[in-house]
Order: structure tokens, then sequence, then C-alpha cells
């Protein structure tokens, strides 16, 4: 009579287990290692350059550049002009995406079902599927060439708000939807009006989900570049003028791509984007986590 | 004229004729009833028999959902609801929910003061301390909660919540208190607490309280109505009607027959 590990088959079974647990594992690598890659080369090559220079002064000139380099010395100068730039951008960008966003949003949440509010939806989805580069170019036609007449930080905070629109909305109805209908049951039943139940109650209780969904869209947009080329342009100096070319982190290592004595910039510039990005992603992924 | 059906003189509230629809379900009849000051009425009935429909039809509550249509008229004091303004109405109608549901954002003083806050009255800090203490105790439970008044309101037990949400209603001085179910998300400790609350509560506000626990309609209530499938069977005094009910689906009800 045969025993059951026979019959069963056991010692196939533990070794066919043992195969795709060492597939899983090795799947696992081969998606994280990417990042890691990633990160770990732009460290290796950009922390030479990362000082507090880096971070205050602007742009150095081909020239001074190009002396360092033939010296065998660090470029002078940094990208303050670039890292202005951007957060001019993104809080200008900001500024119109969150409260149109967040009032879409609302609207959307309160009018569920009705066909307004689905097409509101539906062209949202379809907003976020917009090549950015597209968004650059009617950012240009409307704000270049009509509002700014010339390239302006204010058409790259525009083309930058619309894409950071969509994710707005989406995350303000989810959160929305999320929080008891008896919370705002309970604020009406007080004889509080409804706009400062929304503002008093429903926000401030999704005010996690609402701060993911924005920190989500910031980080996605900080890191835009085609948009910015056909908009903010680009600028060598510091500059605040929201109607004047400006420069960002993104252009900046496009420009030291083109230039062949800048090159060591370019991975400094890039590990500081990359920083940021983490940065507000790692937030939002606390901000998330603490709703609980 | 039906005679299962108890008149009352001077009501504080008077119903007339009140319909509440959810499309094309009814699910409030043609419902008449008076309502006396300073009383608790119960409103009685199995599940789905439109009890928290009637109540909610009271401070306009219906008004939020497009679907349901509300006809007939009720008189706060001859004054017809339906021709104040909801903000207004609702000020004088406290609600309390079924489960406890202070705002979650905000802490025990907060929660109390909320409808003043929110609705943007200015008053001065002792106002405020004021009115926080007298709704705090109105509801015995200014004693647990006096030294952390700033702590979140959610930190609570589910019965002190209950009786934050009493306060947070009773704060602005409503003439009557709306109870949907106050106690049937609670232990019987925190139930019967607030039983022996809305007791006391009574002599200065009316109460009508959804119930679909009999015992406590009949410990709690001197008013009952008994409600079926949306129509009002009966309603009176909750005494009689408990010894002595008019009509056989009250008398059904409460023998445990259906429910």
């Amino acid at each position: 009579m045969k025993s059951i590990s026979e019959i069963d088959n056991i010692g196939a079974r533990t070794k066919k287990d043992r195969i795709f647990m060492g597939l899983v594992v090795l799947l696992s690598v081969v998606t994280v290692s990417p990042i890691v890659l990633i990160i770990s080369k732009l460290i290796i090559k950009g922390y030479k350059q990362l000082n507090f220079g880096f971070l205050v002064e602007k742009m150095p000139d081909t020239m001074q550049a190009m002396t360092a380099v033939a010296n065998n010395e660090l470029i002078p100068g940094g990208i303050a002009n670039a890292i202005l730039g951007t957060l001019l951008m993104v809080v200008l960008a900001s500024a119109i995406a969150i409260p149109v966003g967040i009032i879409s949003g609302v609207y959307l949440y309160e009018n569920q079902g009705k066909w307004m509010a689905n097409l509101t939806r539906s062209v949202s989805d379809i907003l976020q599927g917009v090549p950015s580069i597209v968004l650059g170019l009617i950012s240009y036609l409307w704000v270049v060439k009509h509002v700014t007449n010339g390239f302006s930080a204010l058409a790259g905070s525009f083309a930058l708000g619309i894409m950071m629109l969509p994710m707005i909305v989406r995350s303000t109805e989810e959160t929305l939807k999320m929080i008891p209908q008896t919370l705002k049951e309970a604020g009406l039943a007080l004889g509080i009006p409804y706009w400062r139940v929304l503002f008093g109650i429903l926000i401030p209780t999704g005010f996690s989900g609402l701060m993911t969904g924005i920190l989500l869209a910031v980080s996605r947009v900080i890191g835009e570049t085609a948009p910015l080329m056909l908009t903010a342009l680009g600028s060598s100096v510091i500059n605040t003028n929201i109607s004047k070319p400006t420069s960002a982190i993104p252009l900046v290592i496009w420009e030291f791509y083109n230039d062949p004595n800048m090159v060591d910039l370019i991975w400094s510039s890039s590990l500081l984007l990359m920083i940021m990005v983490l940065a507000f992603n790692l937030t939002a992924k606390q901000v998330a986590a603490s709703r609980k | 004229m039906n005679t299962n059906i108890l008149q009352i003189k001077d009501p504080i509230l008077s119903i007339q004729d009140l319909s509440v629809a959810y499309d094309k379900n009814v699910a409030v009849k043609n419902v008449s009833v008076g309502i006396k000051k300073n009383n608790v009425t119960a409103i009685m009935g199995p599940s789905g028999c439109g009890k928290s429909t009637l109540l909610r039809a009271l401070n306009r509550l219906h008004e939020l959902y497009e679907n349901i249509t509300t006809t007939g008229s009720v008189f706060l004091n001859d004054e017809d609801i339906f021709k104040m303004s909801p903000i207004k109405l609702r000020r004088k109608m406290g609600m309390v929910f079924q489960r406890p549901n202070p705002f979650p954002t905000m802490s025990i003083y907060d929660n109390v003061i909320a409808g003043y806050k929110l609705n943007g009255i200015s008053q001065k800090r002792q106002e405020r301390d004021e009115i926080v203490e007298r709704s705090l105790r109105d509801v015995a439970l200014w004693d647990e909660v006096k030294d952390s008044l700033t702590k979140k309101g959610t930190f609570l037990s589910g019965g002190q919540q209950q009786r934050l949400c009493i306060a947070r209603a009773l704060a602005f001085n409503p003439e009557i208190i709306l109870l949907d179910e106050p106690t049937s998300a609670l232990d019987p400790v925190a139930t019967s607490k607030i039983e022996d609350l809305l007791i006391k509560l009574k002599e200065n506000y009316t109460i009508i309280m959804v119930t679909h626990n009999m015992s406590q309609a009949a410990r709690i209530s001197d008013y009952s109505l008994f409600m079926y499938l949306g129509e009002l069977v009966e309603y009176g005094k909750t005494k009689n009607m408990f010894t002595n009910p008019q009509d056989r689906r009250t008398e059904e009800y409460l023998t445990g027959k259906f429910g």
C-alpha cells in the first residue's frame, strides 16, 4: 500500500512552491530596483554640486562653467532662479487649481447621478489624460498670446493648474463621499446654512483626504517640463514677476543638457527635483495614513 | 374622524394631513396629530412604518433630497413651518440621530457651541462658556467632561457621545427636541441614563422620540403614536394605549404578534 505522501506527491509540490516563491521575490526586486538605481545614480553623480550655494545662487554662464571644468573645480553658482521659479509656479498653479477643484468636487458630490455632474466627471477624467504638452500649447494660445503678451510664469502656472485640476476634483469627491451623511444632516439640523456646514464641518472632517489629493497633484506637476517650455520659457535671472519669463528646475535640467560645460549640474538639479517630489509623495502618504 | 386619534388642546405642534413620498412610494400617509407641550411623545411601529420619515419631515430634513416630496402642513405655535426659513425652524427644533455623531474635528466644547459658532454668531467668551456649561449640565455630562473640554468629542464613550449630541441640540434652547431612536446604538446602562435625562428634560422642552422599543416608550413617554405601513393607527396617552389599545393592529403589535 502506498503512503499518503507518495499519492499526494508532496515533494514535487514543495518544489513548485519554492519556485513560485523565488519568482515572486525576483519580480519584486525587479519592480523596486529601478527606483533604487535611479536614486543611487543621482546621489553618486549629483551630491558634489549640491551645496548651499547651489540653493541660493543663480545660474552660472557658460564661460564660468567652462573655466571651472577646465580647472577641475566645482561649477560655481546654483539654480536659485529655477528653484524660486518652480515654487512660484507651483504656488500659483495651486491657487488656481485648489479652489476650482474643490468647488467642482463638491458639486459632483452633491449631484450624484445627475447628467450634468456625470458629464463634468467624464470631462475631468478626460482632462487627466490630455498630454501635458497639449496643455502647454493651449496655455500658450490663451495666456502667452493674449494675457501676458509674452512667455510668463502665469502661463506656466495656468498649464500646471489645469493638470492638477482633475486630481483635486476626484479626491475631493471621493473624500466627501466617505464622510457619513448624518454629519451633514446634523449640521443642517442645527440650523447652520449649507455653505457653513461645508466649510465648517465637511471640509475640516475630510481635510486629510483633500490634502493628500493636493500633495499628489503638486508632486505630479513639479517635474513637468514640456508645458513650461511653451509657456514659462526659462530665465537665467531670479524672477518674481508673474508676467515675465521664469525658470523652473526641469527647465534648467534641459538647458544644462544642451550645454556640454554644465553637464555636472544636470545630476544635482535632478537630485534636488527628485528629493522634492519624494518629499511631497511621502508627506501625502503620511497625511493619508494619519486619517485613521 | 378616526376615534382612535386623541385630540390635543392647544398643541405646540400641529401636524395636518402630512404625507411624505420617496419618488412614488408613499411612506407617510395623511397623518394628522397634535403634540402636547412639555411632554414626551413616542412614535412607535414596526420597521419601515414611516416613523423616522415622519420625524424628519418636522425639521424639513427631507428637503435635502430631491426625490422626497412632502405635502400637508405643520404648525409650530400656529406658525406654518413650511413658510418659515428652514434655518430658523431648525434652531427651534433640535435633532438627535440614531448613532452618536459629534463633529469629529471639534473639541467637546466646540461641539456644544457649534450651532452658534458655525452660524457666525459672535459672543463673548463668557457667554459661550455659560451656554456650554448649561447644555452639558442639562445632559448630566458636565461633571464627567468639565476637565477635558478641549478633547475631541469622539474620544468619549458611545453613551457620552450621544449625550454630547443632545447637549449640542439643546444649546440653541429649542422648543422641541426630535430624537430618532437615540438609544438603539447604546448599551443598557447608557440607554437608561438617556431615558432618565429625557424625563428630566421635558420640564423645559417638548420631546418627540422615535423608538421601536416598546418598553422604552412605555417607560418614558406620556403620549404614543402607533404607526403601521405609513398610517397613523392610534394616538393617545401611553398608559391607555398599553393597557387598552383601541385598534386591533396596535394590540397585535404591543402583544408581539408582529413587529
